[in-house]
């Protein structure tokens, strides 16, 4: 509830049609706020989010019957997706042209946003943009393979990676992701956003030496609310396949670290972001 | 009533009847090709919309497809209404349903009556094209294309082997001279006519039916039989990407497409509000009255071309994970390495620092730390000092590092203690000047206070990692600039390689180096060496120590002179 107002205003502003949520169980009024929307529908599950293979049941389930035959964007609501141009052409203008140059699907890598002082602290307000508390990243980190059995792009690095898995960067959690896709009901995501069949729908990468069109997602994880949020994700751990692994990831989480270094980088637009080669207009011009 | 345009729809009828009224309400007759593929009922409401609009007129429709004859035909059903139903016509105007007048369409009349004999129509012949996507460009006239490029690559592409293949070759028709061209031109009455109305045209016509894409070569290789003068350019600004695609415009392009001077322009996005409502609107202030010249923006659009063709160099990112080979440049820019002089001279870093400038990092790949300029813990881009993010991923590392910090220059130093993944890397990549002095370790080790069996299990382990990395140095696809001597080798003339080294880095100075670092001693290594030598360790890369003494004397020398 603390990030939902502000992402339903920001990708509306994108030219989101309809969107829709699932709501997994909140007790914070969010499903109240949800049902006064005039463009959101929302489902509710008081299942775990484990059992449904980290929300990838209910994806497939949704994408398949109402996704069909459209564009569709998915995203877990701490994410904002940003691209090349996105502050004057809207997702219309960017999926006409994917349609055009026969792409079906485009990644975008999740960028880590955290704040000057101790993660915790400060306040967000859910109605104003979260980056102006959050404005700062890693601007080059990030380490990749190509994974050879879905062909799909594995990237890791960013502030987690330094912060909380610099002596076992291999458990470092996974940032490639493709959230646009035109879907058709035959097509699937495997392991949450990060990769879906059929496995040509991961080729959202330039291989020939190329860019392609390629967009970032603010993660928006570390808001002030991320200490309670971290306690809370422990105790139920729901958020990892092999849980007890993590428990020094949540333990540092917890303890309030600052993420912020010297070489941080401070937010300041797509175009920041082109320059840095984060994303990538992919000859979009 | 001298220009009639002949508009191309398919799609977006809402924009072709926006700019179809424009150009009726300024004089020009539009006569409509709309795609037979449109269902009837929406060809019909569209139809009806021009109701009481005597110069927008419809033509007989056929079936489109892209790349094919279809759209030729097209294009002729409407010209040939067009010239018949307005004689006044003297300039024909091919547009489509997403192009968009950039100039009032006055202007544009100006600009062909003080052209009145010319076709616009770019016409180049095969052996000049550059642009062509399939690289076909002579055989579009002398094979034949039956199968759907589109729909059926496959079976297009092996029809063009066996063709070639076999030799299958057509005839070209006399009095035709292959030329390609944009689809879009303006072409004169007595020109379009003779190319309608020639004698031979279904001998012409059943040809060009056969060729590959003949909307780029049908009136682009007639024009050239009859015209009396042609300029070679379209009227329609139009750029292609890499893919052969068009380019689309948006409201955001508005200054440049003013900026362009052209008078008309594809293809617009449909929903593009601002561009339709400014370029419609005759009443705005025209301040412009140059001549076409879309050059001026295409500098914009070859730089998008190279992004997504060629992409940056050096760049490893979501966007741009090239293949093995692909690379077009492992790193960004160009850093150097250098090994061994550490251990020959003593405080060598901060010297090469005031040097060089830039940053001069420690070891960057020593197994237990990163050793960044400074003793950073993290450098530009966050890149940290995790030895173990780094060994995750040690070429990333190093490309990384390059890339956020591009602009200045960049050395490290590597040596046979260092975490040997990254060597191979180094000797590929164009980028590296990688100077060498092979077998400095023993420097250290012979003044080194261990027990001498440690000693010599050390030297072992450094000579057999510095003997694999002078393998990889040696073999093929090797692409660094290296400059490698042995220890031996390289104390005989410390001064003159090490010039050498920084003048090749830095560009010649005019200063001689005068404050060289000082050496360590190494008197006691022949003697070191033999005693190696009779444990059992053959010492293979520090070089000919044979006759040592006077040439460290030498060196010595030579050292004194130049401090002073």
């Amino acid at each position: 509830m603390d990030r939902l107002p502000y992402f339903v205003q920001h990708h509306r502003a994108l030219g989101i049609d309809h969107f829709l949520i699932v709501d997994n169980d909140s007790d914070d009024g969010t499903a109240k706020w949800l049902a006064d929307q005039p463009d959101v529908s929302t489902w509710t599950t008081p299942h775990g989010y484990k059992a449904s293979r980290f929300g990838v049941d209910w994806l497939t389930v949704l994408l398949a019957r109402y996704g069909h035959g459209h564009w569709c964007l998915t995203l877990d609501a701490d994410e904002l997706f940003v691209y090349a141009h996105h502050d004057r052409r809207n997702l219309r203008a960017l999926t006409d042209w994917l349609d055009v140059t026969g792409r079906p699907t485009m990644g975008a890598m999740m960028l880590d946003m955290y704040p000057r002082g101790a993660l915790g602290s400060g306040a967000s307000d859910p109605e104003k943009d979260p980056i102006a508390g959050i404005p700062y990243f890693d601007a080059g980190n990030y380490v990749m393979i190509r994974q050879p059995k879905l062909q799909n792009l594995w990237v890791q690095g960013g502030p987690r990676a330094r912060a909380f898995f610099r002596a076992d960067p291999r458990r470092a959690p996974t940032l490639s992701k493709v959230p646009l896709v035109r879907w058709n009901r035959r097509y699937a995501y495997v392991s949450s956003t990060h990769s879906l069949l059929p496995r040509y729908l991961n080729h959202v990468y330039g291989r020939h030496g190329g860019e392609a069109p390629t967009g970032i997602l603010l993660h928006t994880k570390f808001l002030p609310t991320i200490l309670s949020k971290s306690v809370e994700e422990m105790s139920r751990r729901q958020h990892f396949e092999n849980s007890n692994l993590y428990d020094e990831y949540y333990d540092a989480l917890a303890s309030g670290p600052v993420l912020w270094t010297e070489a941080s980088t401070r937010y300041h637009g797509w175009q920041q972001l082109e320059g840095l080669g984060l994303l990538s207009r992919g000859g979009w011009d | 009533m001298t220009l009639g345009f002949v508009l191309l729809v398919h799609t977006a009828f809402d924009r072709a009847e926006q700019v179809a009224r424009y150009f009726a309400a300024n004089d020009c007759p539009v006569i409509i090709h709309v795609d037979g593929k449109v269902k009837p009922r929406t060809f019909k409401d569209f139809r009806d919309r021009f109701q009481g609009e005597p110069l927008v007129r419809f033509s007989r429709r056929t079936r489109v497809e892209w790349g094919t004859w279809s759209l030729v035909r097209a294009t002729q059903f409407a010209a040939e209404r067009l010239l018949d139903n307005f004689p006044d016509v003297r300039h024909v105007f091919l547009a489509s349903g997403s192009c968009l007048p950039l100039r009032p369409v006055a202007q544009l009349k100006d600009y062909l009556a003080t052209h009145p004999e010319t076709d616009f129509i770019e016409s180049v012949t095969t052996h000049q094209v550059t642009w062509t996507v399939d690289g076909l460009e002579t055989e579009r006239f002398t094979l034949r294309f039956p199968f759907s490029w589109r729909k059926n690559r496959r079976a297009f592409d092996t029809y063009v082997r066996l063709q070639r293949r076999f030799g299958l070759r057509r005839r070209i028709p006399d009095g035709i001279s292959p030329h390609l061209g944009s689809q879009w031109w303006c072409l004169t009455r007595r020109t379009l006519e003779s190319i309608l109305n020639a004698p031979d045209r279904p001998a012409v016509d059943s040809y060009f039916s056969k060729v590959w894409i003949p909307d780029e070569s049908y009136f682009q290789s007639l024009s050239r039989r009859y015209s009396a003068d042609i300029e070679s350019h379209s009227l329609t600004l139009s750029k292609f990407d890499v893919q052969g695609k068009p380019h689309v415009f948006y409201d955001d392009h508005q200054p440049l497409l003013e900026r362009s001077d052209c008078f008309v322009a594809r293809k617009i996005w449909p929903h593009a509000e601002r561009l339709y409502s400014t370029f419609l609107d005759d009443e705005r202030p025209i301040k412009r009255h140059a001549d076409p010249n879309p050059g001026k923006i295409d500098r914009v659009f070859s730089k998008a071309n190279e992004r997504r063709g060629r992409g940056r160099p050096g760049l490893y990112s979501q966007a741009r994970f090239p293949a093995p080979g692909f690379e077009n440049g492992l790193s960004c820019a160009r850093y150097n390495v250098f090994s061994g002089f550490e251990q020959v001279f003593h405080q060598f870093e901060p010297w090469l620092a005031r040097r060089l400038g830039g940053r001069v990092h420690g070891h960057l790949y020593h197994p237990d730390q990163v050793e960044f300029a400074g003793g950073e813990t993290v450098m530009n881009g966050c890149l940290s000092d995790s030895p173990a993010l780094r060994d995750y991923r040690p070429e990333q590392f190093l490309t990384n590092l390059l890339w956020s910090t591009r602009g200045e220059r960049q050395s490290f130093f590597y040596g046979p203690g260092d975490t040997p993944q990254i060597g191979s890397f180094l000797a590929r990549d164009p980028n590296a000047t990688l100077a060498i002095i092979s077998g400095a370790w023993v420097v250290p080790l012979h003044t080194s206070n261990m027990d001498f069996d440690e000693i010599k299990a050390e030297a072992a382990r450094l000579q057999r990692a510095e003997i694999m990395f002078l393998r990889t140095l040696r073999a093929t696809g090797v692409a660094a600039r290296v400059h490698l001597w042995t220890l031996a080798e390289f104390v005989e003339q410390p001064i003159e390689k090490l010039q050498n080294i920084l003048d090749e880095i830095t560009g010649p100075g005019p200063r001689r180096l005068t404050d060289l670092p000082q050496m360590r001693d190494i008197s006691g290594l022949p003697d070191f060496l033999l005693q190696l030598r009779n444990g059992g360790i053959k010492p293979q890369v520090v070089g000919d120590f044979g006759s040592m003494p006077t040439r460290i004397n030498r060196a010595a020398q030579e050292r004194s002179q130049n401090v002073r």
